[in-house]
């Protein structure tokens, strides 16, 4: 056996030992982390329910019903009907699905774009940092939302374009975020014997840094679903984000703003619990997360 | 710290000449502009091509872009931003109107965050772990989870059921918008709600870090020190611990003045106001080139000005950082 392969192999077992770490404070965190734990369950009942939307809910999302439209909560319709008479609780259960669709995968596309930039622009250094890094600050200088707004302005409100521009709105922060835990990381010394071997950059960045950063990584992830429900929510709202008919939570506010103003409570009220609650889920889980996995990376 | 200084200073530039670039070309990509979302039907109107062409050549639209982005450098560097390509007023009597209704709800809703989220987050770390701890932070998760446009719109239906209980007259804020030297108390009737709406969600981040600041600092070892050498408790916390947990407080202060930019941007919308960001929303969807540019490069512009001035106030209150 070569130097470099047992390197290899040692390098195998720590991400063994690591692994067994993280399933073991995982399991702690359901005992001790009671808020986690909630969130988690909001999660787990928010997934169900996209899952089994088609089978929980009652009544078909899209079904236009004007002989009972705008009617208060009841026993047929337990959240009530919105102006074209369709059921609030059946868009609500349907609408989960565009929620943790748009939100996970934004989440995903933004903080694992913010991952590869963060490692590479921390494992580099130098020029090419400071560089990347005044990029960085360029894009951070947009308010998110703002940025969100103008990209969804210029391409459209394709679903697409909708989920693209909220995952660059989530690379600044993240790659800010993983750099930072990057550059840590370079300066431990199996960084240096990894490349005093000769190995590449590409084989390094992959095996010796990415295992620290994994955990910075899946806090990021995990908040990032949360923020981007609610800019997918707030994009909606504006008009900006999913077109009708397709059942979203900030789709079904838009016109419940002028309705609730006539008494008509119901169509504004639920679906923004139920943003509050999937969001609240995100984060409390994520804080969670964060407490076990990196207690030293703090975030507002 | 005076080479530190300019060095600040001088990196501000390159990201204001990114952002410009970046808004500058981003909004040609688009298809279309102004002209054809006045004079163009939309789907299946009659297209007035003469009308169209005439517009183009009022606007500067036909010009290369070269000569465009040259004389929007100029108009920024020279501080002459031109006339709204849609209201045809000038830009500055245009930002006069509506920058004093966002600056005042911007500092309303930090006064808010401040006042609920620095007590909060100091109790919460005082009784680390105990239920009021897991209140003040349920309370503030609540806080960011919850999207600021629908309490906006909750805080509005909450004021007509209730006045209408209550009062038998519903009531809900004023949509005209009064200056506040005009009348500051009809001021305060329309403002203090969305001040409320989004200084609550601002709130959540504040109350967050100066607990976790907080928490540091009680676990440092000369706060273990000064209680070993019977301080009082009170002391402690006052002098020793929340001195120095504050700072970093200062830090999330500044990014929320910039952030709030934005966070007002669907806030103004629920009420209706007619600030920066309602304006913002409009210049984007009627392709407003130059009002666009100018709020991009204002934002910005905010943005890069409070990271320097939070950068410096830090090193001010903190002596052990001097950069040199």
């Amino acid at each position: 056996m070569s130097d470099r392969e047992s390197v290899g192999i040692s390098a195998g077992l720590v991400d063994e030992a690591r692994r067994d770490g993280v399933a073991t404070q995982l399991y702690r965190l359901a005992k001790q982390k009671k808020l986690g734990t909630f969130g988690a369950a909001i999660i787990l009942v928010m997934i169900l329910m996209a899952v089994f939307a088609d089978v929980v809910s009652p009544y078909d999302p899209l079904e236009n019903n004007y002989e009972r439209f705008l009617q208060a909560p009841s026993a047929e319709h337990w959240l009530g009907t919105d102006r074209f008479g369709r059921d609030i609780l059946s868009r609500i259960i349907h609408g989960s699905r565009t929620a943790l669709f748009i939100g996970i995968v934004s989440a995903l596309l933004g903080a694992t774009t913010g991952l590869i930039l963060g490692l590479a622009s921390g494992y580099f250094g130098g020029t090419f940092d400071l560089i990347f890094m005044r990029f960085v600050d360029l894009f951070m200088a947009f308010p998110p939302l703002i940025m969100v707004m103008a990209i969804v302005a210029t391409f459209g409100n394709e679903i697409h374009f909708v989920i693209f521009a909220i995952s660059f709105s989530i690379v600044p922060d993240s790659t800010r975020i993983i750099r930072a835990s990057a550059l840590q990381v370079r300066r431990v010394p199996y960084v240096d014997a990894a490349i005093s071997l000769g190995f590449g950059h590409v084989r390094i960045i992959l095996r010796h840094m990415l295992p620290s950063v994994m955990a910075s990584y899946l806090i990021i992830f995990t908040a990032a679903v949360g923020g981007a429900i609610l800019a997918e929510a707030a994009l909606s709202f504006l008009g900006l984000g999913v077109n009708e008919p397709i059942p979203a939570w900030g789709l079904m506010l838009q016109g419940g703003t002028e309705e609730s103003m006539t008494g008509v409570y119901w169509t504004a009220v639920f679906p923004g619990v139920a943003i509050t609650l999937a969001v609240f889920g995100f984060f409390v889980w994520g804080d969670a997360l964060r407490d076990v996995l990196d207690p030293k990376l703090r975030r507002g | 710290m005076l080479r530190h200084t300019i060095k600040r200073v001088l990196l501000m530039f390159p990201t204001l000449l990114g952002a410009a670039v970046l808004v500058f070309f981003l909004l040609r990509i688009v298809p279309g502009d102004i002209c054809e979302v006045r004079f163009g039907g939309v789907e299946g109107g009659t297209y007035d091509t003469e009308a169209v062409e005439i517009c183009r050549e009022q606007n500067d639209l036909n010009k290369p872009l070269s000569v465009q982005f040259g004389r929007f450098i100029a108009g920024v560097v020279t501080l002459d931003f031109g006339v709204s390509m849609w209201s045809k007023h000038p830009i500055v009597d245009e930002l006069g109107q509506r920058f004093p209704l966002t600056i005042q709800l911007t500092l309303m809703a930090m006064f808010v965050s401040i006042i609920i989220g620095i007590p909060l987050g100091i109790v919460a770390a005082l009784r680390q772990d105990t239920w009021l701890d897991y209140l003040v932070r349920s309370f503030s998760v609540v806080g960011i989870a919850v999207p600021s446009f629908w309490f906006g719109i909750m805080i509005i239906v909450g004021l007509l059921v209730s006045t209408h209980v209550f009062f038998d007259q519903p009531w809900m804020p004023p949509l005209e918008y009064t200056p506040f030297f005009d009348d500051p108390i009809g001021n305060l009737e329309q403002l203090i709600w969305p001040a409320l709406a989004v200084g609550y969600r601002f709130s959540a981040s504040l109350t967050r870090w100066t607990r976790s600041a907080l928490l540091e600092i009680l676990h440092e070892d000369y706060v273990r020190t000064a209680r070993a050498k019977g301080v009082l408790e009170k002391i402690v916390t006052r002098r020793h611990a929340l001195r120095n947990a504050l700072l970093p407080v200062v830090t999330i202060l500044g990014m929320e003045f910039a952030a709030l930019m934005s966070g007002l941007v669907v806030t103004e919308q629920v009420f209706n106001l007619n600030g920066i960001g309602k304006w913002f929303v409009v210049s984007i969807d009627n392709h407003d080139f130059t009002s666009t540019q100018t709020l991009v490069m204002l934002f910005a512009l905010i943005f890069v000005v409070t990271n320097f001035v939070v950068d410096m106030l830090y090193a001010w209150l903190d002596p052990r950082i001097r950069y040199l």
